[in-house]
């Protein structure tokens, strides 16, 4: 599991998740970005969240994606929901599949 | 061209296992959604959807027939063979010949090969059931009904997600009305539970946590549902001379593309396709009276659809009847345009137009009237039945009480 302790050091990685999933330079992808002026369409938004979920091993509510309209939305949102899930004790279980046996 | 009825129609789904039960429950307003309880669903983010309640493929197959087919082919034939029955269509050897079977659907046989990944990927075992590959392709449920009842013409499937099934009634009306064919067994099936794909679902997050509410203010997203409907279709003049007799009319079909994106959809597309219904149909926005909503429940179709109805509609919009049954049956996906077409022809031809159930508050971007909660008896000629699927195809079956 990635170290989690500095969420000060979150920022340039949302950012840099951001970046890889809509295939933009990082340069582009600042905290005071919109998804307007990055082009990102709630379809994206909801790729980008998938990404971060992976790589911060976080469960992001369905109805917080809806409020999400900017790049400091996300990193708020992603910084919020660690901080979370280290004061619960560790990250949300959740790996796909563990758990559920398949349709008869 | 010549024109087209429907002499026969069969439906299986969340709000009814045969058309005399779905047409019960389209009356009475009842939800068919409720706890999934064939996919175990623990770590989802939703529980709800409308299954075909106690379906045991034993009442309807022997035992060696419900192993060749997967859950979705047998709705298919289930259906099929209802729809036939009322038709009272008796299988001469030049029908069998010359009838066309148009099938839709958007995932086919999905569980079985959920279930054959989950064998080798999950369960280290090294082989998958040899049925895996003929149980999953999406166009077993047409092979199934042509071994059936011997038919020999021309039979396919058609898959556009959402719209699998209305472009597949559509076609089978085109392949009538042009005289290819005198009669066809046309509709569309789906069995989307299986985990796998509810986790996908999931992660589109446009499923509900609690139920659809379509063109409700607090609606918070769709419900899936599985099930089957398939209609009888035959030419007027081959439905008169055996005697039949027709239920509706399919007075025209519609279709357009939104070249627009991949999920969301477009007030223009599904406007056109709208038009290009009435056109077919040679007849004016003026002369519908009811309409049967793709409305799905999430945020965006209802918004859009809402937009589209004004755009094709103009003023006469507001005196139309619109209802979403997908809030009793749930999104049945590649079954969706064949399950809203029969509840369609149902509330021509008896007078009685379906609910939108679960409406709690209007919403000021969904303006129209969506028949909230309460069935209601009006007497219409014309009715549309729309549907919008994910890509952007859109298509329109326009309707008429005989």
């Amino acid at each position: 599991m990635p170290d989690l302790m500095q969420t000060d050091d979150l920022t340039p990685r949302v950012l840099r998740i951001i970046a890889e999933t809509q295939r933009k330079d990082p340069s582009q992808v600042t905290i005071d970005s919109s998804f307007e002026e990055l082009g990102i369409d709630s379809m994206d938004g909801i790729n980008i969240i998938f990404a971060l979920e992976n790589e911060f091993n976080i469960n992001v509510p369905d109805d917080d994606v809806k409020s999400i309209r900017s790049v400091r939305d996300v990193v708020e949102g992603v910084i919020r929901l660690v901080e979370l899930s280290k004061a619960v004790g560790g990250a949300q279980s959740g790996a796909p599949g563990e758990s559920a046996p398949a349709a008869s | 061209m010549r024109r087209v009825v429907v002499s026969g129609i069969g439906v299986i789904c969340g709000l009814g296992r045969n058309r005399e039960e779905f047409q019960a429950g389209l009356r009475e307003g009842r939800c068919g959604i409720g706890p999934i309880t064939t996919t175990d669903c623990l770590d989802l983010r939703f529980r709800n959807g409308a299954e075909v309640k106690c379906f045991d493929p034993n009442d309807h197959f022997s035992p060696k027939e419900a192993d060749m087919i997967d859950r979705f082919a047998q709705f298919a034939l289930v259906a099929a063979r209802e729809a036939v029955l009322q038709s009272g269509i008796e299988w001469t050897r030049d029908l069998r010949e010359n009838a066309a079977i148009v099938t839709g659907s958007c995932v086919g046989g999905q569980s079985t090969e959920n279930q054959g990944f989950w064998d080798v990927y999950k369960m280290g075992k090294p082989r998958v059931h040899p049925m895996t590959i003929p149980k999953t392709m999406a166009n077993a449920g047409a092979s199934a009904i042509s071994q059936e009842f011997g038919i020999t013409g021309p039979a396919f499937t058609i898959s556009t997600a959402c719209s699998s099934s209305a472009h597949a009634i559509g076609q089978a009306f085109s392949m009538v009305r042009s005289g290819m064919s005198d009669v066809a067994i046309t509709g569309g099936s789906e069995a989307p539970f299986s985990y796998g794909i509810l986790k996908a679902w999931e992660a589109m997050r446009v499923i509900s946590p609690t139920l659809c509410r379509p063109f409700s203010k607090d609606r918070n997203g769709m419900i899936l549902g599985e099930g089957a409907a398939m209609l009888v279709i035959e030419s007027l003049d081959h439905a008169l001379a055996r005697g039949a007799k027709p239920v509706a009319e399919i007075a025209g079909f519609g279709m357009s593309s939104d070249a627009h994106h991949i999920t969301q959809p477009s007030a223009e597309g599904a406007a056109k396709a709208v038009r290009m219904a009435l056109k077919d149909a040679g007849i004016g926005p003026g002369e519908i009276g009811y309409i049967n909503a793709h409305g799905t429940g999430t945020t965006v179709n209802d918004t859009t659809e809402t937009c589209a109805l004004h755009l094709a509609f103009g003023d006469h919009a507001r005196r139309l009847a619109i209802s979403s049954t997908k809030a009793m049956h749930g999104h049945t996906l590649g079954a969706a345009g064949a399950i809203e077409s029969a509840a369609t022809i149902l509330a021509l031809s008896t007078g009685i137009l379906p609910p939108t159930i679960h409406f709690n508050e209007r919403d000021p971007e969904c303006d129209l009237d969506y028949i909230p909660n309460c069935p209601r008896r009006a007497d219409i000629e014309y009715a549309l039945s729309n549907s919008f699927a994910f890509g952007g195809l859109n298509a329109v079956l326009a309707l008429r009480r005989i």
